[in-house]
């Protein structure tokens, strides 16, 4: 090398060592790249077919509606008539395939009612907000509301 | 909920009343801008032929290295799981600037740093591998390459070499420091951020901030030493100090005029901002303090004549009130970018947290960091070129 190069001796072993690491970082990135990367786009090409095997969980408004009719009746006209059932009462593909093996768990009204109608200054003012502590007390929501329909009161409700 | 709305008034969208962009992320520019501007006066020296700077030359390089080195510590803390970052370079996304970044990066690491720093000290590194002793001298051996020739031929072959790694250097320098800017200035939903002249201001206060951190640290390093400081080369320094800052403080000040006098719809939200809550760490501390007081100091020490002591109170005083000055400009842009809604109707406040992953403590530790590194790079590869620096490394 000595003999070769002459005075630039040094300059072409850095070089080399510029080349060795360009070449460990091609050498890497054969092998932590997967496969597939880059054939459809700026993703791995098999991460779709793994998203395609995953399990549905949510069945859908439609197949809710199929045996629970009544529901969307009740939400007629309420504020709570455009939210999917879903939204609320969580993936239910699982019941919606067999409702006597799986069953669907009622929501707790107090958690669930306070994510949306708890007092937050970034909601809109006209949008319903209330304490539900000082609102109710310990009283449940829908000892009170309908819960599909929330401006209907129960009988008996104050 | 309650600790995050407290500090929040009028309306702001649920996403923006937390900071996601910590005092990390202020950190982030300010380290990088130290890097560019240490390299840019490095190469006032080398390709503009400054003689006088030149005690400082090495000095600045080693710093600029120290700073690159610690430069993606506060954005790997930042987004945390510090080994998917490597994926950034193993499968680029070319329309992303910041996938862009990792590259530059490298470069200016190896490319453009390393490269200058090994042939500038060639020769001092195959002296010290033939004479330094303990596991030190493997070290040095190993920087050697196998290649022990400090001919005045191989010499003279670095020498043209480092020249041509400086010429690529100083724009890899803007680049780096530039697409920093660009980062904020592309911004388009942030009134406070969007505009083309973020990367050159940018540029700019790196430049300044970098000229500043070089002077105190050579300033400090002489008086450690107990060597006596080289006053024309402090005093070319602080001029160029001067001329820097004069382009960086126009170029502020134009922006500001723009918006002023464009005063588009986010004007009034953004002059309330800057006249409340962002009022002390802008107006007085990045206006004031950081800025006007310096130049005023700078400019004293250009039109009067001032004893050599008095100079060197008066560089140091402004050297320091320089690099508060940067910093605050950092922090405005960052933090003041994140204080107001998109909404124009409301502000939040921004709460540092203390001993947590993105709290003050990891900060001040970030900013320390760099500091033993160049102590650690000082003592490997001593800067000084006043015959002092065999008995620093022996």
């Amino acid at each position: 090398m000595k003999v070769l190069f002459g005075h630039k001796d040094h300059l072409v072993r850095m070089a080399a060592l510029f080349l060795a690491g360009i070449v460990v970082f091609l050498v890497l990135k054969a092998v932590f790249v997967p496969k597939g990367f880059g054939v459809y786009g700026h993703y791995r090409a098999g991460a779709l077919e793994e998203n395609r095997a995953h399990p549905v969980a949510y069945a859908g408004r439609a197949a809710c509606v199929e045996c629970h009719s009544d529901v969307p009746e009740t939400a007629k006209g309420g504020g709570h008539a455009f939210i999917r059932c879903e939204a609320c009462h969580g993936p239910l593909a699982a019941h919606a395939g067999d409702p006597g093996e799986h069953q669907a768990v009622r929501p707790e009204s107090k958690v669930l009612c306070a994510r949306c109608h708890a007092p937050n200054v970034a909601r809109p003012a006209r949008f319903p907000q209330v304490d539900p502590a000082e609102h109710a007390g310990d009283e449940a929501c829908t000892a009170c509301h309908t819960a599909h329909n929330p401006r209907q009161q129960k009988e008996g409700a104050k | 909920m309650e600790s995050i709305l407290h500090g929040v008034e009028g309306y702001m969208y649920p996403n923006e009343m937390e900071l996601q962009w910590s005092v990390l992320i202020v950190l982030y520019p300010f380290i990088t801008g130290l890097v560019a501007g240490a390299f840019i006066l490095a190469s006032l020296e080398r390709v503009f032929r400054v003689e006088s700077v030149k005690p400082t030359y090495r000095l600045a390089l080693l710093t600029a290295l120290a700073f690159l080195l610690v430069a993606p510590l506060p954005l790997q803390l930042h987004l945390g799981h510090p080994e998917r970052s490597l994926e950034m370079y193993l499968t680029p996304h070319t329309a992303s600037a910041m996938a862009m970044f990792g590259f530059v990066y490298l470069w200016y690491l190896m490319a453009v740093l390393v490269l200058e720093i090994w042939l500038d000290y060639r020769r001092d590194i195959v002296r010290l591998a033939q004479t330094a002793t303990g596991p030190l001298r493997y070290l040095y051996r190993a920087m050697t390459l196998g290649s022990y020739d400090v001919s005045e031929e191989a010499l003279r072959v670095d020498d043209r070499a480092g020249y041509v790694i400086t010429l690529i250097g100083i724009p890899s320098a803007f680049l780096l420091h530039g697409y920093v800017g660009f980062i904020f200035g592309s911004v388009k939903a942030n009134p406070w951020w969007s505009t083309p002249l973020m990367p050159i201001v940018f540029l700019f206060s790196a430049i300044v901030s970098g000229i500043a951190t070089v002077m105190l640290l050579y300033m400090a390093a002489t008086r450690l030493r107990q060597a006596t400081i080289d006053m024309r080369c402090l005093d070319t320094i602080a001029r160029y100090l001067f001329y820097a800052f004069i382009i960086d403080f126009s170029l502020e000040m134009l922006d500001l005029v723009h918006r002023i006098y464009e005063a588009d719809e986010s004007f009034h939200t953004l002059d309330f901002m800057v006249k409340t809550r962002l009022y002390l760490p802008h107006i007085v501390v990045q206006i004031v303090l950081g800025t006007l007081v310096p130049l005023g100091l700078l400019a004293l020490t250009q039109l009067v004549n001032l004893t050599e002591r008095a100079r060197r109170g008066t560089y140091a005083l402004a050297g320091v009130l320089t690099l508060v000055g940067i910093f605050a400009m950092r922090w405005n842009v960052v933090i003041g970018g994140q204080l107001f809604s998109k909404s124009f109707l409301g502000y939040t406040t921004y709460k540092m947290a203390f001993a947590t992953r993105e709290g003050l403590l990891p900060a001040v530790l970030l900013m320390i960091l760099p500091f033993v590194i160049l102590w650690a790079l000082v003592r490997l590869l001593p800067p000084w070129t006043d015959g002092r620096e065999a008995e620093t490394a022996a």
